[in-house]
């Protein structure tokens, strides 16, 4: 009897560990689909693009002779609207994230907040594109500048960096809060030294993701009015500007094949620029956890 | 705590992209440059005449290193609403300026001299494999691409043709040579049926026709020259005419028809006053301007027709031309209106 018994508890064992393994299966090729896509992708620009990569194309302006066309100005003005960005979009974003989680009553008025922050991140990129030109470049008469550039993007990525930098700060255990309170600190002490700190991790993860988002951003950019061909960089924050992905979608779309080419290089120099600005961050990431 | 430190850093890094360029701004204007030019020329809108701006924006800034030309690209409709607000100072358009556009512009009290700049013909392409078609009338092409259209074989095209499936790609609705073809084919703008391959992007289009042997399409002629061995162009027969294929003849002499269409650009009147925009104009419609429309794989107008053109500007004639017939008329008539 127990023989029998053994049989069919043994043959459960070996099902379920069969769907287990199956599971572990299904996950795997799941990450082998997308890691093959990505490496397909990458594989096939750079076939196309490393041949036109080189100092030269990065420090040329735009030409009507593909060989001769570089990236100069396209890269300096992403640099300039990345740059400006960040200033903007993270302390407001920070403070605002700071506001609603640390410093704001749990009321309805905030949940209905919260609530329109978790929306707009959803909202598509070309409508922040339209309101940046009725409202920085048309009403506030910033023109068709870098700056109003910098501030429609900062808008886009604003949601973003507000709900990460949320969850961030939530994670952050109560104890320490209390710990610190308990001390005799003021809250503002508090939330500056102990519960910002402990979040910066989770905080720059979100700031990573969105401001990768913002870099890859065309259509709101070339809905408030930036240009495609230009040959100078920016100055300042007044004047106008091209960006990275304007030119590569200008390229790209081009009847000669010379200028596929130069697409598919300038897609390199976006890449390596994204994982540059990455990589910068994930290292100071991973300084701020090992030392909160 | 250190973590201020790394805290400061996410606002330095920002500081630090921002730094990284502003250095690579000056400018090198060598001195002592011929014409002492200065200004700014801010062109935009059609993204099938930018090719032709971006050109001549290049050479004249190495004529005129004072001067900042500036082009975008947000469309023929884009561009026009952006000149009627006096945004920009020249407007590229691949079709003539619309009668709203036009009222819209007066409301604001912008005036507008309007000049041809180059000629494109769209092209009806197929499969290089396809060996049964010689060439296409205009009722044949309407009756293909009509709305509601039940056309769905080759056969019933023509009862000569093979029984085979057709497959059709063609402009996307946001584009203006959709505006052109439709208004050209199917006797009304926007017109079209809606089942077919359809892409804003060109490229994606000779990809399509080159790998289908039962497809048919149509595209700008520079789209066509740029992959000649992956396409087969189809003659159009208007009319009683002989059937024509597009080429840079057939296409600048006008008996390309109904598919080449001038493209244009239009100038703010109050700008054309001023010395950087009368030499920008002057280059475009010049000897190099009219070089570098073929070299970017356009067709230029007949010499006497640019000559027309300028002297248009020159008088500071404002107002369209294109508002009348134009299909049939010579282009030096319609440019003396």
């Amino acid at each position: 009897m127990s023989q029998a018994v053994e049989t069919t508890v043994r043959k459960r064992i070996r099902s379920r560990k069969r769907v287990e393994r199956l599971f572990g299966m299904v996950c795997f090729a799941a990450l082998l689909l997308s890691a093959l896509l990505l490496f397909a992708l990458v594989w096939g620009v750079a076939k196309d693009g490393i041949g036109r990569l080189n100092w030269s194309f990065i420090d040329s302006f735009p030409s009507r002779i593909a060989s001769r066309a570089g990236i100069k100005a396209a890269l300096a003005g992403t640099l300039w609207i990345i740059g400006l960005t960040i200033l903007i979009a993270v302390p407001i974003g920070l403070a605002s994230a700071v506001y609603l989680e640390e410093v704001a009553p749990k009321n309805r008025l905030v949940r209905i907040i919260e609530l329109n922050v978790a929306n707009l991140a959803g909202v598509p990129s070309i409508l922040y594109g339209l309101l940046g030109l009725a409202v920085f470049v048309r009403w506030m008469d910033l023109g068709r500048t870098v700056l109003a550039g910098a501030l429609t993007l900062s808008l886009l990525i604003l949601p973003m960096i507000i709900i990460t930098a949320q969850e961030a700060l939530r994670a952050v255990p109560r104890a320490y809060r209390e710990g610190s309170l308990a001390l005799g600190t003021t809250p503002w002490r508090t939330t500056l030294k102990i519960t910002l700190p402990c979040a910066l991790p989770g905080i720059l993860t979100g700031v990573i993701l969105s401001v990768s988002r913002a870099m890859g951003e065309t259509a709101p950019l070339i809905t408030i009015g930036a240009l495609t061909y230009v040959a100078f960089t920016p100055t300042g924050p007044n004047d106008g500007f091209t960006a990275l992905p304007i030119q590569i979608f200008n390229w790209a779309s081009r009847p000669q094949a010379a200028f596929h080419e130069n697409a598919a290089a300038s897609i390199i120099v976006l890449l390596a620029v994204l994982l540059g600005m990455n990589l910068i961050a994930i290292v100071l990431r991973d300084r701020a956890r090992r030392k909160a | 705590m250190t973590n201020k430190l790394a805290l400061a850093a996410v606002a330095a890094l920002g500081a630090l992209v921002l730094a990284g360029c502003g250095s690579s701004g000056e400018s090198k204007t060598p001195e002592g440059a011929a014409e002492k030019l200065e200004g700014k020329v801010v062109v935009d809108g059609s993204s099938t005449v930018f090719p032709i701006s971006e050109a001549v924006a290049e050479e004249f800034m190495k004529e005129n290193p004072g001067v900042r030309v500036t082009v975008g690209i947000s469309g023929t409709g884009g561009g026009l609403k952006k000149f009627a607000v006096g945004e920009i100072d020249i407007s590229d358009a691949s079709r003539p300026i619309d009668p709203a556009e036009r009222d819209a512009a007066q409301k604001n009290g912008i005036d507008f001299i309007e000049l041809p700049v180059a000629f494109d013909g769209l092209s009806v392409v197929v499969n290089p494999g396809n060996d049964w078609v010689d060439y296409l009338t205009v009722a044949e092409l309407k009756a293909i691409w009509e709305p509601g259209s039940k056309i769905t074989n080759w056969n019933q095209v023509r009862p000569t043709f093979p029984d085979r499936p057709l497959k059709l790609y063609g402009a996307g609705t946001d584009s203006g040579t959709f505006d052109y073809f439709t208004k050209a084919i199917v006797g009304e703008e926007k017109a079209s049926r809606s089942d077919y391959q359809a892409s804003e992007d060109d490229n994606s289009l000779v990809t399509g026709v080159s790998g289908d042997a039962n497809a048919l399409g149509y595209f700008g002629y520079a789209y066509y020259s740029e992959n000649k061995d992956k396409l087969k162009l189809v003659p159009i027969k208007n009319g009683d005419a002989d059937p024509v294929a597009p080429s840079p003849e057939t296409i600048g002499n006008g008996t390309y028809q109904p598919l080449s269409r001038p493209e244009f650009i239009y100038v703010n009147a109050e700008a054309a006053k001023r010395p950087e925009i009368i030499a920008f104009v002057r280059f475009y419609l010049g000897e190099v301007g009219q070089a570098l429309v073929s070299e970017v794989g356009y067709v230029p107008l007949a010499p006497e027709d640019y000559k027309l053109a300028l002297e248009r500007f020159e008088t500071g004639k404002t107002g369209t031309a294109f508002d009348g017939p134009t299909v049939g008329v010579k282009f030096s008539d319609i440019l003396k209106r």
